[in-house]
This record gives C-alpha cells, structure tokens and sequence, in this order.
C-alpha cells in the first residue's frame, strides 16, 4: 500500500466577485498516492488553478479539509504555510517566473537559501539539479540567456530544489511550442517514474495523457476520473533521485 | 541571497536607479547646507566675539556694539569704574567713527576708524609693521592702502569730517601709517584704521571728548560673568551690559528668520528623498509582483521580501547621502565665497559651519526616511495575496 500524500476532504472555496459569490471550487475530494501523477483538465475557468493554489496552501479554503503528508495545510497560519511551501512542495508555473538577475544556478539555490542550507550543499545540489533537467552546461546563464523551455527546465529544478513530497504544475506546458512541450513532458514523465509525486493542471491534451491519472472538472466540480497507468507498475524511486522526497 | 537579489534589482535599472540616487544626493546636500546655514552665522559670530577675549560688552543703553552712532560719554570715568570690580581683569574702551583720509591725488577716501588701546585691544591681527606707538600713528587694512594709495610707511592727512562741497576737512591731523592689520569684524572690502583713543576723540573736538562707543570687558578666570554683567549694568545708568552669551542670545533672535527658513528647506529635502526613495521602490515592487508572488509560493518569508524592499530604499539613501555630504560641502563652500562677498560682512565670516555632530544626525535621518519610505511598499509586497496575484499576472 502506497503512503497517500495528499488528501483532500469536500474541500470548497467561495470569493465574491462584484459583492456575488463564486463558487470556484464545489466540495472537491481527492487521494494522490506517493509516486502517482495526475492531472487535472477541464474547461477554462472551471476550477482547476484554483484548486492548485488550495494544493498548494497558497490559498484557503472555505471549508474541507487538505492533509499533505498528513498535515491539515488548510489550517496552518501564514507562517507555517510558507516554511511548508518551502519545503514540502514545489511549485511550476506556466510563466516560469525565474528571477531575472540570478543565474540559474542561483535561482535553484534560492529555496535552499531560505530553507538555509550550507552554501557548498546548495550549490551542489544546483549543479546536480540542472545536470539532471538537461542543463548542466547552462549553469550560470541568466534567464534572458535561455529559451523558454529552458527556462521552464530551470524552474522545475528549483521546483525540486528541496526534495518536495509533492510537486504542483500550473500549465507547465502552456508557453512553449509543440516540440518542447513534448520534451517537457518527458521530462515530467522521467521525474514521475524517478518517484516524484505530481499534480498538474493542464489544457495540453498531450501532457494529459502522459500522466497516469486524469481527473477531469467542470463548474468547480471532479466530473470524471481516468486511470491510464496503475501506479503499481510504478518504477521504484532510485534512492538519489534528484526529485526524490525526503523521508 | 536576498541582499544581492536587492542590489541586482537595483542595477538591472541603471539609468533609474542612478537618476534616483542623485536626485536622493542633492536633496541630501541641500539638507546638508540648511543645517550648516542654520548654525553657520551663529557659530561665526561666536567665533568672533570669543577670538576677541572679552566676555562683557558695556554700549550705550539700549544699543548693540556698533549697532548706531550711539556713544556714551564721561569715558574715563566709566572705564575707571568698571575695572574697580573685583572680578574685571582687563577693560578696553572703544570709539568707531568716520576718518577721511586724503589720496596722493588729492581726493578723499572716508574709512571707519577705531579709536583703542592698542595694549588691550582684540579688533585687529597685525599682518605687517608695527602697532600703534603715539598719536600721530595709524594702523590700516589693505583695502585702505588700495583705496588711498598708501603704503605701510607713508605719511598721510586724515581728518575727522570732510565736507565735500566746500572741499574742506575738520579735525584734520598729520599721521603716520605704522601697520597693515585685518581687522575681525570688519569685512574685507571695508576701508578701516585703528588708532589711539585719545586721538580720534580729540579730532571730533568736544563732539567727541571723552565719548566712547563700546566698552570690552574681560573677567578673570571663574568668575561669574552674569553677576559681574548686572554689577556693571546695575552701576551706570547710561550703559547696557552685553554678556558673550546675551550677545548671542540677540544674535539668535535676529537670526530666527534665517533658521526657520533653513529648517523648512531641511524638511522640504527630507521629504523630497522621502518620495524619490517612495517612488523608486513602489515602481520596482510593482515591475516585480509576478515575481515576488512566486517567491512567497515557493516559500520565501514575508519578513525577507519586507528586507529585501526595504534594503533598496536603505541602499539608495546610503549612497544618496554619502554622494549628497561631498556636494553640499562643495555648494556651501560655492556659496560661502559668494555670500561672504556681500559688503560690510567680517571676511572670516562664514555663513555655512561644518559641525560633523550635525551633518551625519541630518544624514542619518535622511537615511531613516529611506527606511521609512521602503515600508510601505515593502508591506505591500509581502502581505500581497499570492494567487490572486498569479492569476492576474497570467491574465496580464
């Protein structure tokens, strides 16, 4: 039996919009086991960002419950938020948001930094990090130096920068052009056979179907889910994985 | 990290950053130059006044030293009186009247002449010659000499009055110029002769017998000089005694005009850095919100983005301010020489005084409103609402 690493319970959010409530997200429930990876597709404003960002403790929800790694996110104070956010999950977004004045080297390091280790240790790990997104040579090129699938590789190794048990993608996909979507995409499917547990949110039909479940929304709702790979037949994790989770 | 991260955010916009820094310097300077003008005349006027060595000034009731044409008379008989006080060590009369001197070409130069004793007296620094010996002697300044062609040596009419439609002198004597001098009080364009007491009071003829325009006063070390002050005061009914720190009272009461003036343009320069430094960073934190908003997503604490901000600010003004110190201390010393330039000023007079307390309490606090003008924007930053913004900026 699989450690179940993120656990969603009825989890709802409301926002008013021009004094009316929205009802973003409507009672969502939903198990990730470690090593798994599922993506969530659905229709544009259906819910899905929104549902990341409760995932991610980046927002709250109305009511429900979110227990990471068996940690009720949902409740932690601004503070615990963050330092789990640092630590326990790694973000990818859409426009790759690497800061323009470090290397890339240097925005690997930068969780590292704030979750303050050794400086030989992060930049070690940076070096270890690039080689294994394929840009062990672009090291100290800053983000203007690189390509956008470049610079998306460079943020998913700041991603995993500090062995997240879960890692969360907002349309990983959605800047780049065909043929890099696609090697993004292997990249992702590499890092989820080397056990890096994923969630992404996606309209790439193509990126969908590389993940091993699909769970599909409508109005703020899980309509449907498809299982594509059963996580049984999971590659386990080599024990230095780069993106591997600390125990 | 976050301290590097901040410097880069400041260099990766060069022009606007060093835009800011020099509008941050002048406004540093300008701050700098108020707080020297606020205390530079008082503080040369002290220096005055103390380089003189007296510590009471006896004038006609209700007068300052030199302020009108007031004189008091029965001078002997005051300066008898005054140097009975027990705590008076030296006494130093003085007479300041007009002295027309004429020119080789035979035109006439007028000049303010101190009639003193040239043993006790502190108004004049001999530069060349030698100090007055008898009656028949002056001493000069080089404006004087310029005026009226002299030299140190020559033999020169002078008199008391000069009337210039008839042509004619009053109270007109031989004299000798003994000595060039550069007189404390006096500014340097000004024409101006010291000589013995006796003698420019006997030129005016009875007009002048005996009078004096101001009488210096020195007391002996740790003697109380405001009781010596009202003792002198309270002695003679004609005279009002001036005590160094009176005399500096006063002198800051006429001043107040020039020091609130000063403290307002202070104030203007400080919130001019204030809103530059405001400005500066509010623009850059929001150039950068997607980015800040990843990196409270990817964990970065709010205190360290409320650092980061504000270690812009605290950057800006740091510079600013040590870039602002050279230039107003360059712009006063400018502006010194223009200023000092203005007639009937003492030349050693300055205007602006360099007090080190001074200038880095006003820097300083130019520095703590760069600190203070990051916080806004820097609470801005970190407590902006992380997805909502990331939603927006996709949207963008």
């Amino acid at each position: 039996m699989r450690e179940i690493v993120l656990a969603a319970r009825d989890v709802r959010r409301d926002y008013p919009v021009a004094g009316e409530p929205v009802h973003a997200v409507r009672g969502i429930s939903l198990d990730v086991a470690a090593g798994d990876w599922v993506a969530i597709v659905g229709p544009s404003g259906c819910g899905k960002s929104t549902l990341l960002n409760l995932l991610g403790a980046i927002d709250r929800p109305t009511t429900g419950s979110i227990a990471i790694r068996g940690r009720d996110v949902a409740r932690m104070n601004d503070a615990d938020a963050t330092r789990f956010r640092l630590t326990g999950i790694g973000f990818v977004f859409q426009r790759f948001y690497l800061m323009p004045t470090l290397t890339a080297a240097e925005n690997v390091e930068l969780p590292m930094a704030e979750a303050k280790l050794p400086r030989a240790a992060r930049v070690a790990r940076a070096r270890e990090l690039l080689a294994y997104v394929g840009l062990g040579a672009r090291a100290d090129h800053r983000p203007y130096q690189l390509s956008g699938g470049e610079q998306q590789r460079v943020a998913i190794a700041r991603a995993l920068a500090n062995r997240p048990a879960l890692l969360l993608a907002d349309e990983p996909t959605g800047e780049l052009d065909a043929r890099t979507g696609t090697e993004m995409i292997a990249l992702f499917d590499r890092l989820n056979r080397d056990g890096t547990t994923i969630v992404t949110v996606t309209h790439d039909e193509e990126l969908a179907q590389a993940a091993r479940r699909v769970v599909h929304m409508r109005d703020g709702a899980i309509v449907d889910q498809v299982l594509r790979r059963p996580l049984a037949d999971a590659v386990p994790a080599p024990p230095h994985a780069p993106g591997t989770a600390q125990a | 990290m976050m301290l590097r991260l901040a410097m880069a955010t400041l260099a990766r916009r060069r022009a606007r950053t060093a835009l800011t820094t020099a509008g941050v310097a002048v406004a540093a300077a300008m701050l700098l130059d108020m707080v020297m003008l606020g205390s530079g005349m008082r503080e040369s006027f002290r220096g005055f006044i103390e380089q003189q060595g007296f510590q009471i000034r006896l004038t006609p009731r209700g007068t300052m030293p030199f302020d009108s044409e007031a004189t008091v008379g029965g001078g002997a008989a005051l300066v008898r009186a005054v140097a009975t006080d027990p705590d008076v060590v030296t006494v130093a009369p003085l007479l300041g009247a007009k002295l027309f001197s004429r020119t080789p070409g035979d035109s006439v130069v007028s000049a303010f002449v101190l009639g003193l004793d040239p043993a006790v007296q502190g108004d004049y620094v001999l530069v060349e010659g030698r100090d007055l010996a008898a009656d028949d002697e002056l001493v000069v300044n080089a404006s004087y000499l310029a005026a009226t062609g002299r030299a140190v040596g020559d033999t020169v009419q002078v008199a008391a009055g000069y009337d210039a439609q008839m042509r004619r002198v009053t109270g007109a004597r031989t004299v000798r110029i003994v000595g060039r001098a550069r007189f404390v009080m006096l500014g340097g364009s000004e024409r101006a002769a010291a000589m013995r007491l006796a003698a420019v009071q006997a030129m005016g003829g009875r007009d002048r017998a005996d009078r004096l325009s101001v009488v210096l006063v020195a007391t002996r070390p740790g003697a109380d000089i405001e009781s010596v002050r009202r003792r002198l005061e309270a002695s003679d009914a004609r005279v009002s005694a001036l005590s160094t720190a009176a005399a500096l009272q006063l002198v800051d009461e006429r001043l107040g005009y020039f020091r609130q003036l000063a403290f307002i343009l202070a104030s203007v320069s400080l919130a001019v850095g204030f809103l530059l430094v405001t400005t500066l960073v509010t623009v850059s934190v929001n150039e950068r919100i997607g980015e800040i908003a990843v990196m409270r997503a990817i964990g970065v604490a709010r205190w360290r983005i409320v650092a980061q901000v504000m270690a812009e600010g605290v950057a800006l003004s740091l510079v600013g301010a040590t870039i602002g110190m050279g230039l107003g201390l360059v712009t006063a010393t400018w502006l010194n020489g223009i200023l000092a330039a203005f007639p009937g000023l003492p030349a050693a007079f300055d205007f602006f005084f360099f007090e080190p307390a001074a200038a880095f309490r006003s820097l300083g606090l130019l520095v703590l409103c760069g600190i203070a003008a990051g916080i806004w924007p820097a609470w801005r930053a970190a407590t902006l609402p992380i997805a909502r913004t990331l939603r927006e900026e996709a949207v963008a």
